[in-house]
């Protein structure tokens, strides 16, 4: 493997456009864009504030630069690096800026999420959308790009909004029977819509497109619920994580409790454990499985390697404490691959980011902090 | 009182009676008293409920009438005699409860101690069975408490949820109501505007442009929602009623299957079940006919997968029984001596099983034993000599032969070496020869050409005389073989010899030059090939160059002094 020259960013933002040919970096201030085979910088482009948030459009032909202290956004474009757009949200602040799926719409919530305005690229025309909800995951484009489902709270109630993205033309408003939503998240096939409740209590609710709620699923009372969701990419399952180490898959047809997958702190019943060992003594290693996946935290680059551990494995289990909100336990991230054979978990307060697949559903890609690592699986592995 | 003072009396007078006479009962009977005895004696007697007919015989005598006095005794002896075993049956009997007596009066102990102990244990018992009562009252309270405590807790927690959705709701409305006054704010305020600045608008992504928003599109969106969420559920839905249809073909496919097994069993089981699985076979038959008649109509049918799905069970619970029948045979036949139908085929298993394995053994054993002889054979254990020997046999056929190809080889570089050398000497010769007619044909060129002055007449019969010679010895030339071509040749060439210097000063005239010059070149030509053919000498490469020279000659202009001397190969 080649490594290229280490180039600078800030924030965290660098992201390949979506037609993986060019690579596009924020310095400060400035966005560099390269072109991915070379990383010849094909263009310098000089924002007016430090970029807080950057954003490729679908089709690739034009950036989004947030700027949210000075409650400016900035659109660039590849093609004619003279074109310059800048929007300036005035007095009424700006906390997140993004895309519509069409690249020719930017939504810009404003500050205390006092509403949502839709900027059109195409006709320089505004849109509000008042009372947009301020939660996890307010805010949800269906994969194709269609429909957005947007979550409100008017008098105390949470209502859903869908609407169409063609000409922002308000489709279904309807009320669910959640008490505090706290995400939603559209089914990779645009028909049905999760929506979940916050963390004291377990709910799950599950609308059709049109509307109608066709089930609600709640595995458990009293205890902290839901944490994370996932749907797999044939939308045939719908995995639920939760606070308490355990990941339920519901399916599409009933939409009740199929499989459940548990974390316990002592592996024995998974066919191969991968234990990190790190060339420090001080550090205590962590292990991956495929069930749960971790990632050790290092001060320092070290390196590290990854051993077959002999079953029964026990996991290092860091007790939260049960004062502070938002404890460190439970499943806070799934992905599924993308034949939907595999679920990728993590469990607990690993210091894991995200969990990507790769498209081929052969290799799974965990980033953490300062780390990142790639696992690759074998043809003749079997795990549900 | 009178038996037991008559067997006194008895006892008294039975000793001395057995040793003396009437003198020992004097004390009852003298000679004196006979009458009152009697007298006495009948009286008793008649007490005793005898007869008394004892009589003196003669009255007032000492003698006694003999026979009433012997009934008499005999009838006291009966009497006595029975009242002596009513005795003995008396003592019996008495020894008999005496001993009763006393295993009724240990067993009484015995049960009394036994009493007394169970009575100890029994208190023992309700003792440990308060105290675990007592236990299981504290424990219920224990429970009892915990889950009030639970329930005061539930109640809590839902009085505090409630509390704080109250609270929630309460400050939820108070920040939408900053939030309303804020964007109030905010929004009239002027001095920062939200705007955009664009240098010129985009153009739409798919390209079209936008349309007006009218009711027939907004009805058209709800059209095209409407109709993508019908495309799912029918894909959904095609994708269940092809599960469907397969999972029905498996549930067909195995009630066929069970039928199938369930039905030819007659023939492996014993009689007695024999007939069970002929019911059993019947009983298949029908349904297997009624069922075929209901698989023609609409599998979809509520009905008809009712149908299947209980035929299903029903043929699952007949191979169940089966199965257990089976099971319960083959622990039967364990038990019993194996003389049935059914363990001899698990015999006969068995024994060709062995044989197999003997087969197989034996085959082992053979190729083993092939084996070893085939190492013998290779690694012979015998001393150096025989092997070397035995090496030697194998290889001698291929020395000879060897040796046979190297005196061959020999021979034939021999013979190549002769002929090279040959051919050496051949190619000096001819080199020589060359050389000889070069000079002859400067010669003849000159000769030519002084011939084409005045004095042709001179030299037209010389030189016919060289072409004649020329001809006739290119006869000889093809007849003879090709390797002796050169010496032929340069035999031929050895009549014009001229001197070397001459030729340098010869001046041919211009078309016989240029056609004896093409000429020889195809003599050369010819030569020159069958030389290399032959052989490696360098006057090939002269041959060449001296060719070339000849056709520069040719095809200049005829200036007859470009007769290069020193392309001269033969210097």
């Amino acid at each position: 493997m080649n490594f290229s020259e280490v180039f600078k960013q800030s924030n965290q933002l660098c992201k390949v456009s979506p037609d993986g040919k060019y690579l596009a970096t924020c310095v400060q201030y400035r966005l560099v864009i390269r072109d991915v085979n070379t990383l010849q910088i094909l263009n310098l482009y000089t924002c007016l504030d430090q970029i807080s948030h950057m954003e490729w459009s679908s089709d690739s032909l034009f950036i989004l630069c947030a700027m949210y202290k000075r409650a400016l956004v900035q659109v660039w474009s590849l093609e004619q690096p003279d074109w310059h757009c800048k929007i300036d949200e005035g007095s009424i602040g700006l906390v997140s800026s993004r895309w519509s799926p069409d690249g020719r719409h930017i939504l810009n919530t404003t500050e205390f999420h006092l509403r949502i305005t839709v900027w059109s690229l195409c006709t320089k025309a505004v849109s509000y959308i008042k009372y947009p909800k301020a939660c996890q995951k307010g805010l949800d484009f269906s994969r194709d790009g269609c429909y957005m489902a947007l979550a409100e709270r008017r008098d105390c109630k949470d209502y859903v909004s869908i609407f169409v993205c063609d000409d922002w033309h308000l489709l279904r408003h309807f009320e669910t029977e959640t008490q505090d939503l706290s995400g939603l998240e559209w089914s990779p096939n645009g028909c049905v819509l999760a929506v979940w409740e916050s963390c004291l209590e377990y709910k799950m609710s599950l609308y059709s497109l049109d509307g109608r709620l066709l089930s609600t699923y709640s595995a458990y009372e009293w205890s902290l619920g839901i944490k994370s969701v996932s749907w797999s990419p044939s939308s045939q399952f719908l995995a639920i994580g939760s606070f308490d180490e355990k990941v339920r898959i519901l399916n599409h047809i009933t939409w009740k409790k199929i499989a459940q997958f548990e974390h316990p702190a002592i592996i024995d019943n998974t066919k191969t454990v991968y234990k990190e060992i790190e060339k420090r003594p001080a550090v205590s290693s962590d292990e991956m499985s495929l069930h749960d996946i971790t990632v050790a935290s290092s001060l320092f680059s070290t390196q590290s390697k990854y051993d077959i551990s002999p079953l029964p494995v026990q996991i290092p289990v860091v007790k939260p404490d049960p004062d502070r909100a938002n404890p460190k336990i439970g499943v806070s991230a799934l992905a599924f691959s993308s034949d939907s054979r595999y679920i990728a978990t993590k469990n607990g307060g690993f210091q894991v980011h995200s969990l990507n697949w790769h498209c081929s559903g052969d290799s799974l890609i965990l980033i953490g902090k300062d780390q990142l690592c790639l696992c690759y699986m074998d043809a003749d592995q079997n795990n549900e | 009182m009178s038996p037991s003072r008559h067997n006194n009396l008895m006892s008294a007078y039975s000793l001395p009676s057995s040793k003396s006479s009437y003198s020992v009962i004097s004390a009852f009977c003298t000679e004196d008293n006979i009458p009152q005895c009697i007298s006495y004696i009948n009286q008793e007697l008649g007490s005793l409920g005898l007869a008394a007919h004892i009589q003196a015989d003669p009255p007032g005598r000492a003698s006694l009438n003999a026979a009433p006095a012997l009934n008499a005794m005999y009838e006291l002896l009966q009497i006595h005699r029975r009242s002596m075993n009513n005795v003995e049956e008396l003592e019996k009997e008495q020894l008999k409860k005496t001993s009763t007596l006393e295993h009724m009066q240990t067993s009484n102990s015995r049960l009394k101690d036994q009493l007394e102990l169970s009575i100890r244990e029994k208190s023992g018992l309700h003792e440990t069975e308060r105290q675990l009562q007592l236990k299981l009252k504290t424990l219920q309270s224990c429970l009892k408490t915990e889950k009030d405590e639970v329930q005061k807790l539930q109640s809590i927690i839902a009085s505090r949820a409630s509390q704080y959705s109250h609270d929630a709701k309460r400050k939820e409305r108070e920040a939408a109501k900053l939030k309303e006054r804020l964007s109030q704010l905010l929004v009239d305020r002027k001095d920062k505007k939200l705007a955009i600045e664009m240098l010129n608008s985009v153009g739409r992504s798919d390209g079209k442009r936008s349309h007006w928003k009218t009711a027939k599109a907004t009805a058209s969106r709800e059209a095209e929602m409407y109709k993508s969420l019908l495309s799912d559920y029918e894909a959904s839905q095609r994708a269940l009623m092809l599960e469907n249809a397969e999972l029905q073909k498996v549930l067909q496919q195995m009630k066929k299957e069970m039928m199938h097994i369930l039905s030819p069993c007659p023939p492996l089981n014993r009689g007695g079940s024999a007939e069970e699985s002929q019911e059993l076979g019947d009983s298949d038959r029908e349904e297997r006919s009624a069922e075929t008649s209901r698989e023609t109509l609409d599998q979809s049918c509520e009905h008809a997968r009712e149908q299947l799905t209980n035929s299903i069970r029903q043929q699952w619970r007949k191979l169940r029984n089966h199965v257990q029948k089976l099971d319960n045979q083959a622990s039967l036949v364990q038990n019993q001596p194996p003389s049935n139908a059914e363990v001899i085929p698990l015999e006969t298993h068995e024994h060709e099983v062995e044989r197999m394995r003997l087969e197989v053994q034996q085959c082992k054993e053979f190729i083993h034993a092939q084996q070893q002889l085939l190492q013998q054979q290779l690694n012979t254990s015998f001393d150096d000599e025989t092997a070397a020997l035995l090496n030697g046999c194998y290889t001698l056929e291929e020395k000879e032969r060897l040796k046979e190809e190297w005196r061959l080889f020999d021979e034939q570089k021999r013979n190549f070496e002769k002929e090279r050398k040959n051919f050496t000497e051949a190619a000096i010769r001819l080199g020589r020869e060359k050389r000889a007619f070069e000079e002859d044909r400067a010669a003849w060129l000159k000769h030519q050409f002084l011939s084409m002055t005045p004095f042709a007449d001179r030299m037209r019969s010389s030189s016919s005389d060289g072409q004649s010679a020329l001809s006739v010895k290119s006869e000889p030339e093809i007849r003879t073989s090709s390797s002796k071509a050169p010496p032929v040749k340069s035999s031929a060439y050895t009549t014009f010899s001229t001197p070397k210097s001459s030729k340098s000063a010869a001046v041919p005239s211009t078309i016989d030059v240029c056609r004896t010059l093409r000429l020889i070149p195809d003599y050369s030509s010819s030569r020159h090939s069958n030389q290399r053919r032959w052989q490696e000498s360098s006057a090939t490469e002269d041959e060449e160059s001296w060719l070339k020279s000849k056709s520069k000659v040719c095809s200049s202009d005829l200036s007859i002094f470009s007769l290069d001397e020193d392309k001269n190969p033969l210097t």
